[in-house]
């Protein structure tokens, strides 16, 4: 219990850090949004009008206060650019770049495990070279590449046709698989090879040795004392790979044309629409903080020390 | 151990290919990267035009020489810029310690919460994008914190050792300590995060470009190429596959370099 309301506390402090620098980053930048939304064209009065009503006339510190608590309250302000409720604007978005990393991310444990206890510890050249090859991919290369051969040349999708999370589930999902796979492939090649090292360190410790001399089979010992000793590292690098995840998909969804929070941040950047990017960006960033607290509570379960050296 | 040394022979092999590639490309390309031919548009690869022509009629291999240059220059200015600010930071923390190392690392933590590429769009956003020297700026500030990470850890474990302790004993200065003394021994730690940083810089160099907020023309660059070979993936695919290609070799080169030098010098 202390621990998981020690973990909230640095999520807490995480957050806080996060928004404060994109909040301070988007402030000290020129350029007024006030002008930017008004056009070149407007008067002195009606600029200061604007800022009045958007509040950008307040001191910094005010402004950063009323922001944080409007996100804590649900509120995420108004997106400059659609002069509309950037919650209402990204919701749907949310959804659809969610279902694209859970995608990968199942992609990337349901395949590195099995090829991980596979390649094992052996070290061939041939494993070697495959796997810094599949990790010099690029994700939006292998995008381009699966668009062109199953879109374009064996049209089993239309690219561009993205029919929409609500209106047909199974079927975006089904538009958003090649996205997946593009962004798993390096991701997957990296679990691989982590886990091959941690368990051949694992390998060489002592508890295998008298497991050996008790009489223990190898596949046995493999399964039950290896596996659960090594898979702590192996959890916490899944976590931190959600955030890779999440930075690909940002990058695949312009490939594939999919109406995904990557492909909104990307144009409010260039719109500079700050209110939707610091949104987004905190969002983001609460995601990925997220999974490293579930790693470390998966982890306490595995290994029940690590439960007791916070007790301490 | 056989393996170790030749995936680092073969890594080697093809980074200094790339590289003598790329410093050619500065000096000579076999037409103008720029020229542009009415009547050779789109055409496939045949001896005069090793791999083939672009949609303006323009040598797609000049292109890609040229474009391996600045993809390059980048990738070794980011690297400079974050290993030179990261392993600085993580050298005064990892050698004084206490609140300092505390409060650094904590938001080091923070930063490296945010997927890279999105902390690089948003620096690139307040710097502007479009110019080469904001991406080399934007992408450096990303990379700091894993180089802060990774050196504070090789300081702080060497602080705690005899020969820092003899030349604190002989009189030397916390400067010399730290540069003289420690910094030797965390190069086997940092030469491979040397190559891991230099390969992710070259992706994401090329996942900006390719966002267009990367580098634009009349710079070519190895991503930007590949944003416009999109679009005709199905009139001249080799456009998208050469110039993808040479990424993928790139960063396939360093990284077999790095796992070679990685393992080599933790184990023999």
């Amino acid at each position: 219990m202390k621990f998981v309301i020690k973990k909230l506390g640095e999520l807490l402090v995480t957050m806080v850090v996060v928004s404060f620098l994109t909040f301070a980053a988007f402030d000290i930048i020129p350029g007024d949004p006030a002008t930017n939304m008004l056009g070149t064209q407007a008067t002195p009065e009606k600029v200061e009008a604007l800022r009045e009503e958007l509040g950008l006339n307040r001191p910094f510190l005010v402004r950063y206060g009323d922001w944080l608590l409007g996100f804590f309250t649900g509120d995420l302000g108004v997106s400059y650019d659609y002069n509309q409720e950037v919650w209402s604007l990204i919701k749907e978005k949310l959804l659809v770049t969610m279902c694209l990393t859970f995608m990968s991310f199942i992609l990337i444990v349901g395949l590195s495990v099995p090829i991980g206890m596979l390649v094992g510890e052996k070290k061939s050249w041939l494993i070697i070279a495959i796997d810094q090859l599949c990790m010099a991919v690029p994700p939006f290369f292998t995008g381009l590449i699966l668009t062109w051969i199953f879109g374009i040349t064996l049209k089993l999708f239309t690219h561009g046709s993205f029919p929409g999370i609500y209106n047909d589930f199974f079927g975006s999902l089904k538009y958003m698989i090649y996205a997946a796979v593009s962004i798993s492939i390096p991701r997957i090649a990296m679990t691989v090879r982590m886990m091959s090292g941690t368990v051949s360190q694992e390998l060489r410790k002592d508890y295998v040795k008298t497991a050996l001399a008790r009489g223990g089979r190898g596949k046995y010992i493999l399964r039950h004392h290896v596996l659960r000793n090594s898979s702590v590292p192996i959890v916490t690098f899944l976590a931190q790979t959600m955030a890779e995840i999440i930075g690909g998909s940002i990058v695949v969804e312009q490939v594939f044309a999919i109406p995904g929070l990557g492909r909104f941040l990307v144009a409010s950047i260039s719109n500079r629409d700050y209110p939707s990017v610091q949104a987004i960006v905190v969002i983001l960033a609460f995601w990925v903080v997220l999974a490293g607290i579930i790693s470390d509570v998966i982890n306490m379960n595995i290994d029940p020390r690590l439960k007791l050296g916070v007790e301490k | 151990m056989r393996n170790k040394s030749l995936s680092l022979k073969i890594g080697l092999a093809i980074s200094v290919f790339f590289f003598l590639f790329a410093i050619v490309g500065v000096l000579w390309t076999p037409y103008s990267p720029t020229e542009m031919g009415a009547d050779s548009q789109l055409m496939a690869p045949c001896p005069a035009h090793l791999m083939g022509t672009d949609n303006f009629g323009r040598d797609i291999f000049s292109r890609v020489m040229k474009g391996t240059g600045t993809t390059m220059l980048v990738a070794f200015s980011t690297v400079l810029f974050g290993a030179f600010f990261g392993v600085a930071i993580g050298a005064v923390t990892g050698y004084f310690g206490g609140k300092l190392d505390a409060v650094l690392m904590r938001i080091n933590d923070s930063i490296t919460a945010l997927p890279s590429i999105l902390l690089a769009l948003v620096i690139i956003s307040l710097l502007g994008p479009g110019r080469k020297i904001n991406l080399i700026l934007a992408l450096g500030i990303v990379f700091i914190p894993s180089f802060a990470r990774v050196s504070r850890t090789a300081f702080a474990a060497s602080s705690a050792q005899n020969y820092i302790t003899s030349a604190k004993l002989m009189g030397a200065g916390t400067f010399r300590i730290i540069v003289f003394h420690m910094l030797p021994n965390t190069v086997s730690v940092l030469l491979p995060a040397l190559t891991i940083g230099f390969n992710n810089a070259v992706l994401a160099e090329a996942s900006m470009s390719y966002l267009g907020i990367g580098v634009k023309p009349p710079d070519a660059s190895l991503g930007y190429m590949l944003s416009e070979a999109q679009s005709y993936v199905m009139s001249a695919p080799w456009y998208c596959l050469m110039t993808g290609g040479v990424i993928v070799l790139i960063v396939f080169g360093v990284g077999l370099v790095g796992e070679g030098l990685r393992n080599g010098g933790g184990e023999e």
